[in-house]
């Protein structure tokens, strides 16, 4: 990888003067246009003291008419740099409060290098190790204190010391890959681009030095590793298109296909209009394989000697970035490069503690907070230790029903449970099981409010199938939380997790070549969407047994109404806790109608 | 300062996987082709991202029926050379009702004519993600704006509630009434787009390079006169200046500069000198401080 683009997080808040050293890095270095420039001798904020036709740095880096109103930085704004040896630098420029830490994870998580303030009059602030941390936390490469307002403490060398002594005590407990400290005066000009007679006990780098010496850790062994974005077709031509994100690729060489470990060899390498004999860390290409193999989108290429492929249970560290929090056992959508596959928290091993350090117990995760978490995925993935590999080892969680990047992952190490585990495939398969019993295997799922006649429903379509000679079975929720789940609660969390059991017990059902008819709540659409994901499209029926609440609290079957309104039950659907329509139902009925009309419509649907 | 070939490079690669990502994600994409410098670099960019086979998305080109006559004549042949399909949409309310850029201020014009056209050709063709050639050195709001941008439903932006983009993972999902906006050059400056088009050798239009051009003087704003529709003063006549244009729009509200620049040579040692704000030659960005924000919170590129 190279240096050409290097990028850089800036932290601090506006107090610490982050605006100004900003402008004026961008002013020294010849990279803003003129215009701006002299806009900036011209205009003035009210109060300030910057006298007329000098330059007030901080007005160059203003961003959102939000954030001018309130006078702090709400997300991150994006500039570039100039940089004297032709290198681009690509400036991230963070919030620093506190409750936009996510921002600051967004802003640090491309960043090679970023510059901590610290005001050198008001000393180190937990905002100052928060920041740090995050940036630790993201995997920066070279994190350079800046010590500023050096003007404001008479230069002094004690001050500066002091205050570096105290930071390093303070971050011993972090991984950092390189930590550097600098002093400077932003608002005077000291040691900024250039080196300042009034810091002569100062014998390192200027702050711009600082940055233009950085140079990636050249890896020449470093794992091959292709990310295929899509298959490109063309007339007479079929190759994978991707990113290279580490190593080097030849042609001629054997690659291994994750996550199916076919093996494959690259005759050709395309760019554009011209073949190469080799592609770099960074580039984009199209490959060529000697033969036909089934490689799609999500796939990954990796050297055939690779031994550690993918994993589906695994430890990471999990920034939350969602103001919904982390529902453990829900299904999220875990994205990695093109690699989209569903996947669930298990387990919160322990919310870090940022700027003491150390863990504390947590049940859930709220945004900006950050634990360390077991997740299991569906499928396999490919996935390396996010500290030595940033670009391989990093995903997301997106939420499957808004669709926000709710989650940033940075992978850490597999758990070796079921990653051994192999699927064994029988030869005597599902349809043909369902053959046997004359019919198609399948599932009928009832959702709706408690008291809505789900069971009711479901009972009077089991009577009919079992008429007609059909092989069922029903899976009712209130039958299965006195066996398999009664360790469950009615917690969104437990919610989510008898729904999943519901829904793998109905798969090993549908593979047996059953009709599952399932009754249950099941409020919650992520929860429901998941379930329909494990089934083949036309394996899965849902029906929404849309009953008034008014009529379910009227009905009452088993008192949990008047129990949830004297406060007995705090988590009934529809009282306490929501029910969330379904958004694709196959079929909507209204369980205060005739039982006979809305079986009817059943037995339409499964026909 | 010039960009050396490495960051060009650099640059390209990172564009092409976002022009990648783009069209394996979205079912039904549209790029957005202003006849500009930047729509000319991007539809290169996507060129060389699905060579050999052809650029898998629709273009289209919102008229305000204010543009240089040169920019349509280039806008056409461009689209031959390139066998790619265009839709040209125009807001034809706003135009039978007789909006243009003197009936009423620079802004509802924009609004009228540009950002509403805009939503409206998005509804009628059902684009589920807009690729635009934006950059976020061209102005302060689009500083802060992702590379895949999500647009609630009536392509409203919400600035201060953007979803996170981390690393290069781009979430591409959109929930329901969402759609996309989509900057693969966000992180390229205008000097590495002129070096681009040079080293590439890419067709831009001819409104770019010095030429002798009739033209008022609005302020200090030297206005080309187009076509007889534009309102001259009384005994005004157009005088014939050099001039070129820095960036491309609807000739009322588009000023020239003066310039001897008349090959990509010299327009990159003009612009590495001059070193004036590119949009500065826009009247429709200075009409209020933040007016870009503003645009782009209720739709506009």
């Amino acid at each position: 990888m190279s240096s050409a683009l290097t990028r850089l997080v800036t932290c601090g808040s506006v107090d610490d003067g982050k605006s100004t050293l900003i402008g004026r890095l961008l002013v020294e270095t010849d990279s803003v246009p003129h215009d701006t420039v002299d806009s900036a001798r011209k205009v003035r904020r009210t109060g300030s003291t910057i006298p007329a036709g000098e330059i007030d740095f901080s007005l160059l880096t203003d961003g959102l008419e939000a954030e001018r109103e309130q006078g702090i930085t709400i997300d991150v704004a994006y500039r570039s740099m100039n940089l004297r040896n032709g290198n681009r630098l690509i400036i991230a420029d963070a919030p620093g409060h506190e409750q936009y830490t996510r921002n600051m994870v967004v802003a640090a998580s491309r960043a090679n290098i970023a510059l901590v303030l610290v005001d050198a009059t008001r000393g180190i602030r937990t905002q100052t190790l928060r920041h740090t941390a995050i940036c630790s936390l993201a995997g920066v490469d070279r994190v350079v204190i800046v010590i500023n307002k050096l003007d404001a403490v008479d230069y002094r060398e004690d001050v500066y010391q002091d205050l570096v002594k105290t930071l390093q005590e303070k971050v011993a407990h972090l991984t950092l890959k390189e930590l550097i400290a600098t002093p400077v005066s932003a608002l005077a000009g000291d040691n900024v681009s250039f080196g300042s007679k009034n810091l002569p006990w100062y014998k390192g780098p200027t702050l711009l030095e600082a940055i233009e010496n950085w140079e990636p850790v050249a890896n020449n062994n470093s794992e091959q590793h292709f990310r295929v974005q899509s298959i490109a077709r063309a007339e007479n031509f079929r190759g994978v298109s991707g990113t290279l994100e580490s190593g080097t690729l030849r042609v001629g060489e054997e690659l291994k296909v994750l996550p199916s470990k076919l093996s494959v060899k690259v005759s050709e390498i395309i760019k554009y209009q011209e073949r190469k004999n080799e592609i770099h860390a960074g580039e984009t290409a199209i490959l060529i394989f000697e033969r036909e193999v089934d490689v799609s989108r999500g796939d990954v290429l990796v050297s055939s000697e690779t031994q550690d492929d993918c994993t589906d249970r695994f430890i990471s560290n999990l920034v939350w970035l969602d103001e919904e929090p982390l529902v453990l056992s829900r299904s999220y959508l875990l994205q990695t490069g093109s690699t989209m596959v569903p996947a669930i928290v298990t387990a919160i091993k322990g919310k870090q503690k940022i700027v003491e350090g150390g863990t504390e117990v947590a049940k859930s995760l709220h945004m900006n907070e950050i634990g360390e978490v077991e997740i299991a995925t569906d499928r396999p993935v490919a996935l390396r230790n996010y500290l030595l590999s940033r670009n391989t080892g990093n995903f997301i969680l997106i939420d499957r029903k808004s669709m926000q990047s709710s989650g940033a992952g940075m992978f850490l190490h597999t758990l070796r449970r079921s990653s051994n585990i192999t699927r064994h495939n029988y030869e005597i398969t599902s349809a043909e099981r369902a053959l046997l019993k004359n019919q198609k295997a399948k599932v009928i799922w009832f959702t709706g409010l408690s008291g809505s006649g789900k069971s009711t429903i479901a009972n009077q379509v089991e009577k009919e199938l079992f008429a007609q000679g059909k092989h069922c079975y029903i899976l009712d929720g209130d039958n299965v939380r006195l066996g398999i789940n009664k360790d469950l609660g009615f917690t969104p969390e437990d919610r989510a997790e008898n729904v999943r059991r519901v829904a793998e017990i109905a798969r090993l059902f549908v593979d047996a070549g059953l009709i599952v008819i399932v009754a249950l709540v099941s409020p919650f659409e992520v929860d429901r969407q998941a379930a329909r994901a494990l089934f083949e499209p036309d394996q899965f029926r849902q029906v929404w047994v849309n009953t008034s609440e008014e009529v379910c609290a009227e009905r009452d079957p088993k008192g949990l109404y008047r129990k949830a309104k004297s406060g007995e039950l705090p988590n009934l659907t529809g009282v306490g806790q929501e029910y969330e329509p379904p958004i694709n139902p196959e079929l909507v009925i209204d369980g205060d109608r005739d039982l006979a009309l809305n079986v009817a419509e059943v037995m339409r649907l499964l026909s | 300062m010039r960009p050396t070939a490495a960051v060009l490079k650099a640059l390209e690669e990172e564009s092409i996987e976002i022009l990648r990502e783009t069209a394996a994600s979205f079912s039904n994409p549209v790029m957005l082709y202003s006849i500009g410098k930047d729509s000319s670099v991007l539809l290169h960019l996507a060129k060389k991202a699905f060579y050999p086979a052809d650029i898998p998305f629709t273009l289209m080109h919102i008229d305000t029926t204010w543009k240089f006559k040169e920019m349509i004549t280039f806008r056409d042949e461009i689209v031959e050379k390139y066998g790619v399909k265009l839709i040209i949409h125009t807001n034809l309310q706003g135009a039978r009702e007789g909006v243009t850029p003197f009936s009423t201020s620079i802004s509802e014009y924009t609004r009228i004519m540009k950002t509403v056209a805009l939503r409206e050709a998005l509804d009628k063709y059902q684009f589920d993600a807009a690729i635009g050639g934006s950059r976020r050195d061209e102005e302060k709001s689009r500083a802060k704006e992702r590379i895949f941008s999500v647009r609630e439903s009536g392509h409203r932006w919400e600035p201060r509630a953007q979803r996170p983009e981390l690393w290069r993972t781009y979430n591409t999902r959109l929930a329901p009434g969402q759609t996309m906006r989509v900057f693969p050059i966000s992180d390229w400056t205008e000097i590495d787009v002129w070096e681009y088009i040079y080293q590439n050798n890419i067709a831009i239009n001819p409104l770019y390079f010095a030429k002798e051009r009739p033209i008022v003087m609005r302020g200090s704003q030297i206005i080309m006169v187009d076509d007889e529709r534009y309102p001259l003063q009384p005994n005004e006549v157009p005088v014939n200046r050099k001039i070129r244009f820095r960036t491309l729009g609807c000739y009322p509200l588009t000023a020239g500069v003066t310039s001897d620049a008349d090959t990509l040579e010299s327009i990159l040692e003009e612009i590495s000198e001059v070193k004036l704000s590119e949009r500065a030659t826009r009247l429709i960005d200075g009409d209020k401080e933040d007016s870009m924000e503003k645009k782009k919170t209720e739709g506009y590129f």
